[in-house]
């Protein structure tokens, strides 16, 4: 039945780019392709990990990978489907779900998950509380490790106290800590994920079934929270808005200020310009914690790394407070807006027992739903920003012992190569000697620099080997939305109308304006007021520059993507997950941004080509 | 007996002296809902009309002696029995009560729509859509009282004929209204379904217009512009703006002609998000008061008004809504999620 062209490249077709060669066979032995994974069927990863990855990087997938998949095959035993295997070539992640077929085997292990995962639906309440105080615990045990450094001779406390312990150990123990925390992280990240994804899923499946036009956004609309913490940060901006109108030091504050000078003036200036840097520093601990990308790059940096995102929000919000416009969340409005439409769309229903079902479902999908909000900001977020923090200060000490130019070089090592560095410093300390990494890393460090720069002007394949029949894994299609019909179009791409970029509709609405093409947060005080904002990827934590902005691209990201939760949040209409927006649209193209429909137009081609 | 009712005076419960479209059309307007005005010429005065043509030679006998499968006999009654109603005199004491009501509707001559309104029509069990005359932009009194003519005969065309005769519709029930209103020159108009009519999802609603007014787009000459909006939410979830390349308009004597759309007329959508929310509000409002889906017939006039031209029951969906719920509840709500993990059933 299956027609032979429809077939992706078998893995072993794909060959490693020539000159990359030793920076591919550097990546884990478990991540390489071998030459039985051609009879299994793989998918690029572009949704978590859209560019091409340095060495380092790839701990986030194995950790991920190693969490998620014990969860489901082993904690919760979800029924039809184990766990993700994950592959890297040419700095791509292909992943590949492994489904449970056997019958007998799905029956055994429904057994499992009922009484194991339903104790989790039924104490949801319980376990949650508990769960962040394990994350607060785990995230202050990671701040308290110290910032690793060898002093020249040991403090003579470490003789007076019989510590018994020398300064090299200290390196080994808190690079071990750290990475011990990081994967038991996101242990904590998946102990609830898939759980709640499903009871928001089964909720879906039923609104689709009773209203079958209704829209992704319209049901996620009365299933989302409203406290979640995700949008603390940006609340956080607007309240440093507030209180700078009320200091009066709002005029300090403008389009194209720098950064640091203001801070500096106001310093300066005296009591309420103290008071008002008081306030950014309750606010940046902890909420501007926040990354500026998923966090599952190093260089997503935070806002507290970083301020640009914030201050590019300040002056516009300043602006709305001056002119007295509210600019908090009405959170009593969005609570009422939600329930009613929970109730009006009750009411559209034709019988009883779909009324009786319907109260169910929405009912569990609002008490599992904080979590699937709510883990970001600790994990992805405040975590993550941590842990490549703490791998920043072994990049910096390895770069004072000359082995590499650059802090960030760091990451161009794997974390079992990180590892052997820290020992080869270790044994230079405690031997008097050279260590032996500044001979060695710096060649391989420009080696792979160069890899990823060739990696990114591949062009990747959407998926690798044969297509299944069905895909029946709740997990892929939850997180990543590959079905059947979403694979069938990648096939048939190459179709569509060249002026056109489809999507997936996030809020609808209609803009059509000047396209920002935005590659970097560094380039966030570009956009003007009105201007659409087209990037790479979304993410929550640009949710301050929503209010300059009149609609937004991206191209990552799903219908349940944050990115789509903050759209709706603001009313702008937003395509997300083009697949190639960044690079078919041209900064200041004008284009139409259909956020129903999920398509972006192309307008005025012509002209630009003229400007050309 | 009375031999005509104005709108604000009658609901759907009179359809058997009003008809459906006249029915709807008050019903609308005692709801508060905007209509433009008009009355309806009642079956009484239809009754009077028939007996005096009866009593020349008969007419219902006739139709009840028809053979619906013999094409030819139905025909050529048809030919002389909307021959006959054409030609016979209209009794003085109903002529002079519907011009009398013209006048009111229309001192100073403004054009009128004269439309049929039988009492079977827009039943929730059987539609007579389509089948009976509509006349627009009728500009005198005597023009008037002719149209009002050609509606009844209507009844006796070989459609109606026969679809009576094929459903074993009693003949001495069928009778005729016909509504006489207020004529909206419609910058652009068409239909709206509060629920989709492709799925049957009563939680968005389905417009189409074209510019102009609506007898473009209900007889299918202009392919419309078709919106589906979330009944609740108001998101505008489709929009496909079609080529329209013509439009209807009063003609300079009366009645209606097409005329050719500018360029850039053609491919611009003929309802601005705005209207369509406002739409979307009346549907709701028409559907809130009847208490199920309607089928809308609407026109924005040249000021930008919404006004409705009919409402009536949807049928196709409403007869299938099926009695399986989609998901019957579980004793333990956790069951549910197996939905999504027990894997395909």
């Amino acid at each position: 039945m299956a027609d032979e062209q429809k077939s992706f490249p078998l893995p072993s077709s794909v060959k490693v780019m020539p000159g990359t060669e030793a920076a591919q066979a550097a990546f884990p032995y478990y991540t390489q392709f071998t030459p039985e994974d051609d009879t299994r069927f793989w998918f690029y990863n572009s949704m978590h990990f859209p560019e091409p990855m340095h060495h380092f990087d790839m701990i986030t997938a194995e950790a991920a990978y190693c969490a998620l998949g014990s969860f489901n095959t082993r904690v919760h035993v979800l029924p039809t489907t184990k766990g993700i295997d994950h592959r890297i070539i040419n700095g791509r992640v292909f992943i590949g779900g492994v489904p449970v077929t056997d019958p007998a085997e799905i029956e055994a292990r429904t057994a499992e998950f009922q009484q194991r995962a339903f104790y989790y639906y039924e104490n949801w309440e319980q376990l949650y509380d508990q769960w962040k105080e394990k994350m607060k615990a785990l995230i202050a045990d990671a701040q308290a490790l110290p910032t690793p450094s060898l002093p020249d001779l040991e403090p003579i406390e470490t003789t007076h106290t019989g510590k018994g312990v020398a300064a090299n150990h200290a390196l080994i123990d808190t690079y071990r800590q750290q990475l011990e925390g990081y994967f038991r992280m996101w242990h904590h990240h998946f102990e609830f994920l898939l759980l709640g994804y499903g009871a928001y899923l089964t909720f879906f499946d039923f609104c689709k079934r009773a209203f079958p036009e209704i829209s992704d956004q319209a049901i996620s609309r009365m299933v989302a929270g409203m406290e979640a913490e995700i949008f603390k940060p940006d609340e956080e901006v607007k309240r440093l808005a507030r209180r700078a109108v009320e200091l009066g030091v709002d005029s300090h504050f403008h389009d194209d200020m720098e950064i640091e000078q203001v801070l500096g003036a106001l310093d300066q200036l005296g009591e309420n310009g103290r008071e008002w840097l008081k306030e950014l520093d309750t606010s940046r601990n902890p909420w501007f914690n926040v990354n500026v990308g998923d966090g599952f790059y190093h260089y997503h940096r935070s806002w507290n790394d970083d301020l640009s995102m914030p201050f590019a929000a300040l002056p516009g919000y300043i602006d709305k407070v001056r002119k007295g416009e509210n600019i908090e969340r009405p959170m009593d409005q969005l609570v009422q807006e939600r329930e009613q439409l929970v109730s009006d769309y009750r009411e559209l229903l034709d019988s009883d027992e779909d009324r009786a079902t319907y109260d169910q479902l929405i009912g569990l999908a609002h008490r599992v739903f904080p979590y699937v909000e709510g883990h970001k900001f600790y994990c992805e977020h405040w975590y993550t920003n941590l842990f490549f923090n703490k791998i920043r200060e072994f990049g910096a000490l390895l770069r004072d012992h000359g082995f590499w130019d650059a802090e960030e070089d760091v990451f161009h090592l794997t974390h079992y190569e990180l590892e052997s560095a820290i020992v080869d410093l270790m044994l230079a300390w405690s031997s008097g000697s050279d260590p032996i990494g500044p001979k060695r890393w710096p060649a391989i460090v420009a080696e792979r620099k160069k890899a990823i720069e060739t990696w990114a002007q591949e062009t990747v394949p959407p998926a690798l080997g044969a297509v299944p029949d069905v895909i029946d894994d709740p997990a892929i299609v939850m997180l990543w939305g590959i079905t059947r019909e979403n694979l069938d179009a990648w096939l048939s791409d190459g179709e569509e109308n060249e002026h056109e970029l489809k999507g997936f509709a996030a809020c609808s609405g209609v803009v059509e304006g000047t396209a920002r093409v935005v590659k970097s947060v560094k380039e966030i005080s570009r956009l003007q007021q009105g201007d659409i904002l087209v990037c790479q990827v979304t993410n929550p934590t640009w949710a301050p520059i929503f209010q300059k902005i009149s609609a937004a691209v991206s191209d990552i990201g799903g219908s349940m993507s944050h990115m789509a939760i903050v759209a709706r949040e603001y009313g702008l209409p937003a395509v997300v997950g083009t697949g190639s927006a960044t690079q078919k649209i041209r900064d200041g193209q004008r284009i139409r941004v259909d956020g129903g429909r999920g398509v972006v137009t192309l307008l005025q081609d012509e002209v630009v080509l003229e400007d050309a | 007996m009375s031999f005509v009712s104005w709108f604000k005076d009658v609901g759907i419960a009179d359809r058997p002296t009003v008809g459906g479209k006249g029915g709807s059309l008050g019903e609308l307007t005692q709801a508060g809902i905007a209509v433009p005005p008009g009355f309806v010429v009642t079956t009484a005065a239809f009754e009077q009309f028939l007996k005096a043509l009866e009593a020349r030679e008969p007419v219902r006998a006739k139709v009840k002696e028809l053979d619906p499968a013999d094409l030819g006999a139905v025909t050529t009654l048809s030919e002389q029995l909307r021959a006959r109603v054409l030609e016979e005199k209209m009794p003085a004491e109903v002529e002079q009560a519907i011009t009398e009501a013209y006048r009111t509707l229309s001192p100073n001559g403004e054009p009128v729509a004269v439309r049929s309104s039988a009492t079977t029509e827009d039943a929730e069990d059987a539609s007579f859509a389509g089948l009976q005359d509509t006349f627009l932009w009728v500009l005198s009194a005597e023009d008037m009282v002719h149209r009002v003519r050609e509606c009844w005969g209507s009844l006796y065309s070989t459609e109606s004929m026969t679809y009576r005769l094929k459903h074993a519709f009693p003949e001495e029930g069928v009778a005729m209204g016909v509504v006489v209103q207020q004529m909206v020159d419609a910058r652009c108009a068409g239909v709206m379904f509060t629920r989709s009519p492709t799925t049957g999802d009563k939680s968005v609603i389905t417009v189409e217009g074209a510019w102009g007014l609506g007898s473009a787009v209900v007889s299918g000459e202009v392919t419309p512009d078709k919106w589906v909006i979330g009944k609740i939410t108001g998101e505008i979830s489709s929009r496909e703006i079609s080529d329209k390349h013509a439009r209807q308009v009063p003609a300079e004597g009366g009645g209606i002609r097409e005329v050719e759309n500018e360029a850039d007329r053609r491919k611009a959508p003929c309802l601005s998000d705005e209207e369509l929310m406002a739409l979307r509000e009346v549907g709701r409002r028409v559907e809130r008061h009847y208490g199920k889906p309607q089928d809308i017939e609407w026109a924005v006039d040249g000021d930008g008004s919404i006004l409705l031209l009919q409402s009536r029951p949807e049928t196709v969906w409403s007869a299938r809504d099926a009695a399986a719920p989609v998901k019957k509840p579980e004793g333990n709500a956790l069951n549910h999620v197996m939905t999504i993990f027990g894997g395909r059933k």
